[in-house]
């Protein structure tokens, strides 16, 4: 449990950082039916993260994005939550599913909305050959340039209101996504071959749902914190309550 | 026989295929040729590499610039031979058509894709695309091609005029993280890809993986832009260039008119000069060494009138120096070049210098190029950005440079200098006396002599000082006398006696093969 102080601390801390207006939710993908075992928690953050650490953004360039913000926008590196927590940690199974399992792909798509000149989400999960759709609701100049690693790197123009498909082939995590026009623009994908995953968001709060029983490997990655890992063992029904703690640096 | 020559053809092309294929020749080919600069392990950090921008390719990625694949996409390995034999305009990465055997080119190119796993993923697709015939370049194309090129808001790199000057052009990084420039798009000859518009369409289409151009494919796909646009569009960026690369003319001619010197850089009378193309390369001689200069040349145009003389350097640079946003620029500079050439980022100004030997030389002999030396210094004329002044000195050796004081108790003769820059582009214009009363120091300019000159440049942005910056050669300056009338009459006489005679030939040749035939 964390102290009333600290709470308010990094609460204080969090309402002068974050963007609110910016923020939409990430809505963790529905699992495979009600079956199956559930592992959540929450993605604590510990100390209170340097004033430095979600730069100013300078949209001059760009009164249209500019527009829309009432307050100087930041990057969202790290999204300090008033309850102590941590958003935007990508939580997924690690290893422990079954090297033969297959899990199939999902029909609808993931999309990434560039609005206001920021990504949303900033961080996400995709599954292999799932549809991503890159959406430009601002109507100006966005590059997407997915940095990928294991997959193959595109980098498509998207000058007007558009949106543009594209998938990804094998594992990828993360892969990281940047606009060029903007330079503080930055996303990241986790690409898995299976939908065990989740993003923390504006509770620090995380669920992965229809496992198998079986014992896990749960890593919680942080794009400036990096990542932890914790092992799970779940029986085939029933939820495994299992927290992370991030310090703040 | 005929069968058996039939044969022989076959097997002797299936051998050259196999010899294609040669990854082990590749081996002592890249080896020998390529690892200096893209490394033993194929990952661009080879020992030449670490002074680089743009970076030596990483061929463990396989990520190209230059393909006719969708971007993402593997390139073809005619992509890849095209890389290798034409080399890469305005990066280090020279043609190897001339150096190395066919065998050899074909065999490295094997070997490089031996770097990547992806080349032997059966799941890979790599298929060049189908591009289209251009349409006629004439009428509105170039005039249509802007409006695109505003629509689409290739400004936002590529500057409002081009020359990679745009709002974002600071911030701008490849994928390994080096900071790279956008093009300036008035140097065709420099495109990495080559400077047709069939090629510069290509680029559209396909982006420059690797870095923060784009593909446009998708907006034709998805009929946000008709395949005939962005041909309009490659037609207007080609227009940007000149037809054909600019020459180098050794000498400068500096005409003699009337009257005053234009000393405005925008005034119209530098439309009439004729302009002069100087090409400036880092300066590697002497540390701290520069590889990576900004200004990669400079156009020079002069006059005199009798008494003064003025000269107009132009030079694309694509800040305005200093500008504290490309502090991020020479951060990422230092992050990725060499330690025993990195500098820390400061606010530097724009500079150019106008060099000349003290006094006009009788013979062949030049002072050193590089700033004269101790005991054979040179003269110059250095303009900054900031303070927004010329001025004019002794340099003796790059590294001391003494200022001739000008005005009271100062014997030096100012060289007063009005400058413009416009979206990318500085205009200096320099102007001075011809002769000056300390004969000692300055140079008297002398009609009718062939007056060395050499040109450095600085961009402050892109963290050029000091011995950090671009040079040229020796080349030559010469006032001409004032051209006499009759100078005007004599090549119409000439032309005519040459008609005459020619025609005296012709008609003589004429009769001797009519008496032939007859």
């Amino acid at each position: 449990m964390r102290t009333l102080g600290s709470v308010a601390a990094v609460g204080g801390a969090a309402a002068g950082l974050l963007v609110l207006l910016a923020w939409v939710p990430n809505t963790t993908p529905a699992p495979h039916g009600s079956a199956g075992a559930t592992i959540s928690g929450k993605v604590k953050l510990t100390g209170k993260p340097a004033a430095s650490v979600n730069p100013e953004i300078d949209m001059s360039e760009e009164s249209k994005c500019a527009a829309l913000y009432k307050t100087t926008p930041h990057e969202e590196i790290v999204m300090a939550n008033a309850n102590g927590t941590l958003g935007n940690v990508f939580v997924y199974v690690k290893s422990g599913l079954a090297a033969d399992a297959k899990f199939p792909t999902p029909t609808t798509s993931v999309t990434i909305d560039q609005k206001g000149c920021l990504y949303h989400p900033r961080v996400f999960g995709i599954m292999v050959n799932q549809q991503l759709a890159i959406k430009n609701s601002d109507g100006l100049l966005h590059n997407i340039k997915a940095m990928a690693k294991k997959n193959r790197p595109f980098n498509i123009s998207q000058p007007t209101n558009m949106t543009t498909d594209r998938s990804f082939t094998v594992q990828e995590v993360m892969l990281p996504f940047e606009c060029n026009v903007h330079g503080w623009m930055h996303a990241f994908a986790g690409v898995l071959p299976h939908p065990f995953y989740s993003v923390t968001g504006a509770d620090g709060s995380f669920s992965i749902s229809g496992l198998p029983a079986g014992t896990y490997t749960i890593e919680a990655w942080h794009e400036k914190y990096g990542t932890q890992t914790a092992t799970v063992t779940v029986a085939a029904t029933g939820t495994k309550t299992q927290d992370f703690t991030f310090t703040a640096k | 026989m005929k069968a058996a020559f039939l044969l022989t053809a076959v097997l002797s092309t299936a051998a050259a295929s196999a010899a294609a294929q040669d990854t082990t020749a590749g081996h002592v080919v890249y080896t020998k040729w390529c690892a200096g600069c893209h490394g033993d392990q194929g990952d661009g950090k080879g020992a030449a590499g670490a002074y680089m921008l743009p970076r030596p390719r990483d061929f463990t990625g396989a990520v190209y610039k230059i393909r006719t694949t969708a971007s993402g996409q593997l390139p073809t390995d005619a992509d890849l031979m095209r890389a290798i034999d034409e080399g890469l305009p305005g990066s280090a990465m020279p043609a190897w058509k001339a150096r190395l055997s066919e065998a050899d080119r074909k065999n490295v190119m094997a070997y490089i894709k031996t770097f990547s796993s992806f080349f032997t993923d059966t799941t890979q697709h790599v298929v060049a695309l189908k591009f289209s015939s251009p349409p006629s370049g004439g009428g509105d194309a170039v005039k249509l091609g802007r409006q695109f090129y505003d629509s689409i808001h290739c400004n936002k790199c590529h500057g409002a005029d081009g020359r990679g000057d745009g709002p974002s052009a600071w911030d701008l990084k490849d994928d390994p993280g080096a900071p790279i420039f956008a093009a300036d798009l008035h140097q065709s000859w420099r495109f990495r890809g080559g400077s047709s518009v069939e090629e510069i369409y290509r680029r559209l289409r396909t982006g420059l993986d690797g870095t923060p151009m784009p593909s446009f494919s998708d907006l034709i796909d998805q009929k946000f832009l008709t395949d005939e646009q962005l041909w309009h569009l490659a037609q207007y960026v080609r227009s940007l260039s000149p037809e054909k690369p600019p020459e180098v003319r050794d000498v400068i001619h500096a005409h003699q008119i009337t009257g005053e010197l234009p000393t405005s850089p925008n005034d119209s009378a530098w439309s009439k000069v004729d302009s002069y193309y100087f090409p400036l390369v880092g300066q590697v001689i002497r540390k701290v060494r520069w590889f990576d200069p900004a200004v990669t040349a400079v156009w020079v145009q002069a006059l005199h009138n009798g008494k003064s003389i003025a000269v107009r350097l132009v030079w694309d640079d694509r800040t305005q120096s200093p500008d504290t946003l490309w502090l991020k620029f020479m951060r990422r500079q230092n992050q990725v070049l060499a330690d025993d050439d990195t500098v820390p980022p400061a606010l530097w100004p724009d500079q150019i210098a106008m060099q000349f030997p003290v006094k006009i030389p009788t013979g062949t002999d030049r002072p050193y190029f590089l700033m004269g030396t101790g005991s054979d210094p040179v003269y110059q004329w250095r303009w900054t950005s900031q303070p927004r002044r010329a001025v004019s000195g002794t340099a003796r050796g790059i590294d001391r440079f003494d200022t001739l004081a000008t005005g009271t108790g100062g014997k030096g003769t100012a060289v007063s200098s009005q400058a413009v820059f416009d979206h990318g582009q500085w205009r200096v214009v320099l102007s001075r006396a011809l002769a000056t009363g300390d004969s000692t120091h300055e140079l008297q300019f002398s009609i009718g002599r062939a007056i060395p000159v050499a040109f450095f440049a600085w961009d402050g942005s892109n963290g050029e000082h000091d011995s950090r910056m671009a040079v040229s050669t020796w080349y030559f300056l010469a006032l001409d006398q004032p051209t006499p009338p009759g100078t005007f009459i004599s090549p119409v006489i000439a032309m005519a006696v040459t008609l005459g005679l020619g025609m005296l030939v012709i008609a003589r040749a004429q009769r001797r093969k009519n008496s032939a035939n007859a």
